[in-house]
């Protein structure tokens, strides 16, 4: 439902109206609305949706998330589960077919 | 714009008017002041309206395209080096050496007389850069309101090798799929000129002639099956084309796919998929297996190939398919956009 | 991009299909109830490292398959009036009305802009003062903030020329209809992260509770999804069903404070009709008195249009899971995606334009099979 990425807060500024700030994403750079993110600081990343900046990223929870996913290596192999074939294709979408 | 000075008469002109598709005096300075001189080469021919030519071989290439862009000058380019290169790469495509274009140019009343002298010295420095010639043309104006500035027709003539023989049919299981480099970039650059689509940074459009390219290619690697420009609807489009035609099925890799971070980004942005999004100066190929790291050396040599790939191989399964193998190892069946793709919100 | 293509990786995705493959012991049923995470799924497939037994349901959560067929044709009316810039998201242009779309009323003469931002149909309305400018405001709680700012806005600026047709709906009450739907099959939600972002999950444990019915609120990337799923089975196979953060880089449990007060001033709650569901009640916002004026149906005058949907399309019950797309009659003859019947395929990501590009791998005969029996 909703397209939105993550960007980097490279400056802000105020057009008068309201907070608008550049953010880059992947070396894109483009003006975004800031008003939702008051406390935001140039360096922050946020998530982009429509031109409007809706939440911060959390660095530290981003790395926890990820520190997470690399655990899940070390704990396959006390199970040894090893993916099979993992080009063996499974059926293309959840239609059964009796 | 900076280098041209414009020239007598046409200083009483700033604009296109009407006059300058009647085929009076006016028509007539147009062609000798203007088009003559920045399309012809060290020896301009009298741009006729038609022209004899010799032509080596028996075996001849014939292509047609017209051109429609907005804006007409963009990072990269402009309609004027598309309408040679477009043309060009068609005539390539086939096996074909390019060496005549004509040129059509419908005008609209009230173009920037130096706008146009941009989008035709554009034109001029592409054919000269590409060794083809330039050789008959017409103009047309219509009124205000009823064009787009301008809007080209190329064709263009070429001769084919004997033993040249590159069509789509020809794609075989086992052959293996070669993209020249980078994809989105044209259409990027285009797109993010658009109104409201705006970014803070240029993307460049890859409009370039491939020919030299293809010849490196065919010397490298003589059985080339099948080559393709992936312009409109992008290499997905150009791999349906393929696959329907040969009636085999393709398989891509994601992972190999070459796009420039800064295309991905924008693509991501706006929620496009790179493989549809246009390009103007890449080439795919299709070579038989024991040909493809020939055909990949010669194209990653030449200079508009440094990124080339071997994005994937023509299979038995799923024919008249396209389908992709994911980042995570999965498989998705990518069909033919029904129309443009736009910007997404969800 | 960071933030993004870490939660891309291959090798990590496979580990958290191995890991879901092991703890599942039976048949679940989730939805994804949003259309975002339906695109991944399909863009990804990931839907293919899954164990048979788990079945994903693609849920309401696309604001193109559920904008009503009315609001459409509304949209479609207000769009081909000379004087009127008509400004929407891409998704907005192909979706069928009655009898066309934007794009035929773009051929038609009308002037029908696509924009990235609300805001830039503010600007227009800024550079045409002669002209009535008005914006498509569709979408869930995460477009919302967008288009009240541009409300907002352009009230603050005085603008006598902007205006927009809304039509917002809301992720809780679609998950208590689907819930609460006598056909049933859904055991576990995962919710739209980027809704959350917004209002936060302080909505949700009640909904959880009161259905027994695990929700996660999770992200778009493979990874995020995977997480996602993971983290149902595992409450599906313990037999709880609790509220789960597993997007918490960027999604808190209060949500976007600022966003939900610009929200709370320039909306108001309202019952909203989905197309292919019928109306649920207080299920979505419409403009609040103070910004009425504001409203394209009240400034133009649309209210005599009524539409009511194609029999023929069952886009409705697809998208509550209660059945398949192949199992509608008209799946793939009548209705394809070059000739949709509803929203499900004009979306690309819409489950039934999605079965039909995968059933043409799948041998499109015994699909059909499948529908005659």
């Amino acid at each position: 439902m909703c397209l939105a990425v993550p960007g980097k807060i490279v400056e802000i500024s105020d057009d008068g109206m309201v907070r608008m700030a550049k953010l880059d994403f992947g070396g894109i750079q483009k003006q975004v609305c800031l008003a939702y993110l008051p406390d935001a600081v140039v360096g922050d990343y946020a998530i982009v949706h429509v031109g409007f900046a809706i939440s911060r990223i959390d660095e530290a929870s981003a790395q926890e998330t990820l520190r997470h996913f690399r655990e899940l290596g070390l704990l396959e192999e006390e199970l040894g589960e090893i993916p099979d074939d993992e080009y063996a294709p499974p059926p293309p979408c959840p239609v059964t077919y009796q | 714009m900076d280098e041209w000075a414009c020239p007598l008469p046409l200083r009483d002109y700033p604009t296109v008017v009407l006059g300058h598709g009647g085929g009076g005096q006016l028509s007539a300075e147009l062609v000798e002041h203007l088009f003559r001189p920045a399309l012809g080469g060290d020896d301009p021919p009298p741009l006729t309206d038609s022209t004899v030519l010799t032509l080596p071989g028996t075996r001849i290439a014939c292509s047609t395209d017209s051109f429609v862009v907005k804006p007409l000058v963009f990072p990269g380019g402009s309609i004027g080096t598309l309408a040679v290169h477009g043309t060009v790469n068609d005539l390539a495509m086939s096996g074909a050496t390019p060496l005549y274009l004509t040129a059509g140019f419908i005008l609209e009343e009230g173009l920037p007389m130096a706008t146009l002298a941009r989008i035709v010295s554009d034109m001029g420095r592409a054919a000269r850069e590409a060794g083809v010639r330039i050789v008959t043309g017409d103009t047309k104006v219509v009124e205000r309101g009823k064009g787009d500035g301008v809007y080209i027709n190329t064709a263009g003539i070429g001769v084919v090798a004997a033993n040249v023989d590159i069509a789509p049919r020809r794609a075989q299981v086992g052959d293996v799929v070669l993209l020249s480099g980078t994809i989105g970039d044209h259409g990027m650059a285009i797109m993010s000129l658009r109104e409201g689509l705006e970014f803070d940074t240029t993307i460049q459009s890859d409009s370039a002639a491939l020919h030299t390219m293809v010849a490196a290619l065919l010397a490298a690697a003589p059985d080339v099956h099948v080559m393709r420009d992936p312009t409109r609807g992008g290499v997905a489009s150009s791999l349906n084309e393929i696959a329907q035609d040969a009636q085999v099925g393709i398989q891509i890799h994601e992972e190999r796919v070459p796009v420039r971070q800064e295309v991905r980004s924008a693509c991501e942005l706006l929620g496009l998929d790179p493989l549809f999004v246009a390009n103007e100066g890449k080439m795919l190929a299709i070579v038989p297996a024991a040909q493809a790291d020939a055909a990949l050396a010669a194209m990653r040599a030449h200079r508009l190939g440094g990124n080339a790939a071997i994005i994937g191989e023509v299979v038995a399964d799923h024919p008249g398919m396209l389908v992709e193998r994911t980042t995570i190892g999965a498989r998705r069946v990518i069909t033919m956009q029904i129309g443009e793709q736009l910007p997404r919100i969800c | 991009m960071k933030y993004l293509t870490e939660f891309r990786d291959g090798a990590i995705a496979q580990k958290l299909a191995a890991e879901i493959r092991q703890m599942t012991t039976r048949h679940w049923a989730i939805m994804e109830v949003c259309g975002g995470q339906t695109h991944s799924i399909m863009r990804n497939g990931i839907d293919q490292l899954l164990p048979s037994e788990i079945e994903l349901i693609h849920g309401p959560g696309c604001p193109v398959c559920v904008t009503p067929l009315e609001m459409i044709d509304k949209a479609l009316a207000i769009a081909a009036l000379p004087n009127v810039i008509f400004c929407s998201f891409g998704d907005m242009l192909r979706v069928p009305g009655s009898d066309r779309d934007l794009f035929r009323v773009k051929s038609e003469g009308g002037d029908v802009r696509v924009v990235y931002s609300p805001l830039d149909a503010v600007q227009l309305a800024v550079q045409h003062p002669t002209k009535q400018v008005v914006f498509f405001g569709i979408g869930f709680e995460t477009t919302a903030p967008a288009n009240a700012m541009a409300v907002h806005l352009a009230k603050k600026q005085g603008l006598t020329n902007f205006s927009m047709l809304v039509s917002h709906v809301l992720v809780p009450p679609a998950i208590d209809a689907i819930m609460r739907s006598p056909t049933n099959r859904v055991q576990a939600f995962l919710a739209a992260g980027h809704v959350n972002s917004v209002m936060g999950f302080w909505q949700y444990p009640p909904l959880a509770s009161q259905h027994r019915v695990p929700i996660v609120i999770t992200g778009f990337e493979p990874l995020d999804v995977l997480e996602g799923i993971r983290r149902c089975v595992r409450q599906l196979e313990a037999g709880e069903h609790e509220v789960e953060n597993a997007y918490e880089r960027v999604v808190t449990f209060d949500g976007n404070r600022a966003a939900q007060a610009l929200l709370e001033e320039v909306f108001a709650e309202s019952d909203r009709a989905w197309r292919g569901i019928g109306v649920i009640p207080r299920s979505g916002w419409k403009l609040s008195d103070a910004y009425a004026d504001y409203d394209a149906e009240n400034r133009f005058d649309v209210s005599d249009i009524h539409t009511h949907e194609s029999p023929e399309c069952r886009s409705g019950e697809v998208l509550q899971g209660a059945i398949k797309p192949t199992d509608c009659p008209a799946f793939g003859k009548q209705c394809t995606p070059r000739t949709p019947f509803g929203a499900t395929m004009v979306s690309s990501e819409g489950a039934c334009a999605a079965y039909f590009n995968y059933g043409r791998v799948v041998q499109l005969e015994r699909v059909r099979v499948r529908v005659h029996a």
